[in-house]
């Protein structure tokens, strides 16, 4: 415990010792306003809610959180950093954890940053705050999925922009497979339990229920057992590939 | 006692490449143990397997009586480790860096500051403290990853070539360094710089593709020259063939060898057919013969030619076998 929090500290620190951190932030918060407002018509539709802004972020998160993870384990191996760091006295687990936490507390201040559209609703209507607090926690566990998977492709590579497109890639198979457009290619041939397992992999279909304010059990275990197998596989394939 | 690191039947391949092949050695505390070899010997991967960054093929390494396989946390925490090229994590400054590496090293509070401090000193880093490490020069840089190595004051100390691409006084502040710490430690180096053996090593390995191929004293090896113990004079004369024949009629004397001659002098080497160094015989030669004697010394042997003839034998032996 002791050990993760320290590589946590120094990660996130990391964060903002370069600009990185407040580009990303900025970039976050614009987007996320544009597209609630502009895009998912926030004040047209009359509703004191935050259902656009949330719908967005899967969207959001495809580009923005690879070019966070891109770094976590690429730049540790082009600096040769990654020998210094797995000679110290700990584990595996507690590096990966380390990193993968830091990185997510970062998404979560940048996520926090958005309140002034939180609080815009509340001037403009009466929302329901619980469906809110829900959305944001369903999007956080989003994030860590995401952030699961840009880690771990990061492992594989000592190029961060590699790293990037590989790891948006593959976020972008877990959205669309939710997506109606995708899942209606597939429900005109294939039979409905696969179109039915396809979706059910989908960051959208487990997402969508807490962003209108269902917490239900099996999003948030869809969620932790997708990061905990990423950062599994990010674990082992360090182990690995270590030498390379 | 048992030693404080134990190597054994260490082997590492890459592809089918062997890169450490069947290594196996003890070091005590107190020496000063020095890895010798051309690139690509197999040097580096040795110290990754042992630092516990590589997991070896074949083989143990146990630290302090730990075994690395078993207890690799254990291990970690004896040994200061500094990789080659001394990477460092470059956006931050060595202050904070430092604290991460005391931290992390399991240090807290006052006593985490207290050796932060003292190694900074030690180090001499106090004029850039504050300077993001990817600023800095690298002699400092250098300094940084030596200091978070010894921040923890291991018993074991691994240092991959900690004085390549440093100016000859950054080398020298290196070394001193090392010796300062030599006694109550176990060091294991890396370099392909001869001299530096002779300077800082107790004990010297010659590694030629992943294979040990010498261990001894650096004296030890350099007798291993066919040079030790041959006695080299330099006589000023014009005619220097009656010289090379009484040489040659010296009781004991396996041959002469006649190996420079510049401006009115000429240098011989004089080989004994014994273990003794004939100095005292072609000394009483000269002094009979009235020869005009410019100097006159008995050769220890070189490093370098131990190094090479048998770092060479070791490949002409290979490329028969391929052949
Ligand atoms: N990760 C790796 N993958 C493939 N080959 C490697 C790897 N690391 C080292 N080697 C090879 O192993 C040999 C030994 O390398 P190394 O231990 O770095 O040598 P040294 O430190 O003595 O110069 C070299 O031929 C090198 O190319
Ligand atoms: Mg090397």
């Amino acid at each position: 415990m002791a050990n993760i929090w320290v590589i946590f500290k120094r990660e996130l620190a990391g964060y903002f010792t370069t600009p990185i951190a407040y580009i990303f932030i900025i970039i976050f918060i614009f987007l996320s306003g544009i597209f609630a407002f502009y895009i998912g018509n926030f004040f047209d539709r009359g509703q004191a809610d935050l259902t656009p802004f949330f719908s967005f972020h899967p969207w959001l998160y495809l580009f923005l959180i690879p070019a966070l993870a891109m770094r976590l384990w690429a730049e540790e191996r082009k600096g040769g950093t990654i020998e210094l760091l797995l000679t110290m006295p700990i584990t595996m687990p507690q590096a990966v954890l380390g990193k993968f936490l830091a990185a997510w507390a970062f998404t979560a201040i940048a996520l926090a940053l958005t309140f002034p559209i939180w609080i815009s609703v509340n001037y403009l209507g009466e929302p329901d705050n619980g469906i809110i607090l829900a959305g944001y926690l369903g999007s956080l566990l989003m994030a860590g999925a995401f952030l699961a998977i840009g880690s771990c492709v990061s492992a594989l590579t000592r190029n961060q922009v590699i790293a990037f497109v590989v790891s948006a890639v593959i976020c972008l198979m877990f959205v669309l497979s939710g997506f109606p457009l995708v899942l209606d290619f597939f429900s005109i041939w294939a039979p409905e339990f696969i179109v039915t397992a396809i979706s059910s992999f989908s960051f959208l279909t487990h997402f969508e229920a807490m962003s209108k304010g269902v917490i239900d059990l099996r999003d948030i275990i869809y969620f932790v057992s997708l990061i905990s197998f990423w950062l599994f596989a990010n674990a082992v394939l360090i182990e690995y590939k270590k030498a390379d | 006692m048992t030693a404080m690191v134990e190597i054994s039947h260490l082997t590492k391949h890459f592809g089918a490449f062997t890169a450490v092949d069947d290594v196996s050695f003890k070091v005590n505390k107190g020496e000063v143990l020095g890895f010798l070899g051309p690139n690509g010997a197999g040097k580096s991967t040795t110290m990754k397997m042992i630092t516990g960054f590589l997991t070896p093929d074949a083989g143990t390494v146990t630290v302090g009586g730990d075994n690395i396989a078993n207890s690799p946390v254990a291990v970690k925490s004896r040994i200061g480790y500094l990789p080659e090229g001394a990477p460092l994590y470059s956006d931050m400054t060595p202050e904070k860096f430092l604290h991460f590496v005391a931290e992390i090293r399991g240090m807290r509070g006052t006593e985490k500051a207290r050796r932060v401090d003292e190694v900074i000193q030690k180090v001499n880093l106090e004029s850039v403290v504050y300077k993001p490490i990817e600023t800095l020069s690298k002699g400092f840089k250098r300094r940084v990853g030596l200091a978070q190595a010894i921040i923890h004051d291991p018993v074991i100390l691994i240092l991959d070539e900690p004085t390549d691409g440093l100016d000859p006084n950054q080398k020298h502040e290196v070394r001193s360094l090392i010796q300062s710490m030599a006694s109550e430690k176990v060091i294991i180096l890396s370099t392909h710089i001869l001299e530096e053996v002779d300077a800082v090593c107790t004990r010297a390995m010659i590694i030629a593709n992943g294979k040990l191929l010498a261990d001894g004293t650096p004296a030890s090896l350099a007798a291993k020259s066919p040079l030790h113990n041959s006695v080299e004079i330099t006589i000023r004369t014009d005619n220097p063939d009656p010289v090379n024949r009484e040489l040659e009629q010296l009781n004991g004397i396996k041959s002469v060898e006649k190996f420079k001659t510049t401006d009115g002098c000429v240098s011989f080497r004089v080989y004994s057919s014994t273990e003794q160094t004939p100095i005292s015989l072609v000394n009483q030669l000269a002094h009979d013969k009235d020869w005009k004697v410019e100097n006159l010394h008995v050769e220890t042997g070189r490093m370098d030619d131990v190094f090479r003839s048998i770092t060479t034998q070791q490949k002409t032996t290979q490329q028969k076998v391929a052949s």
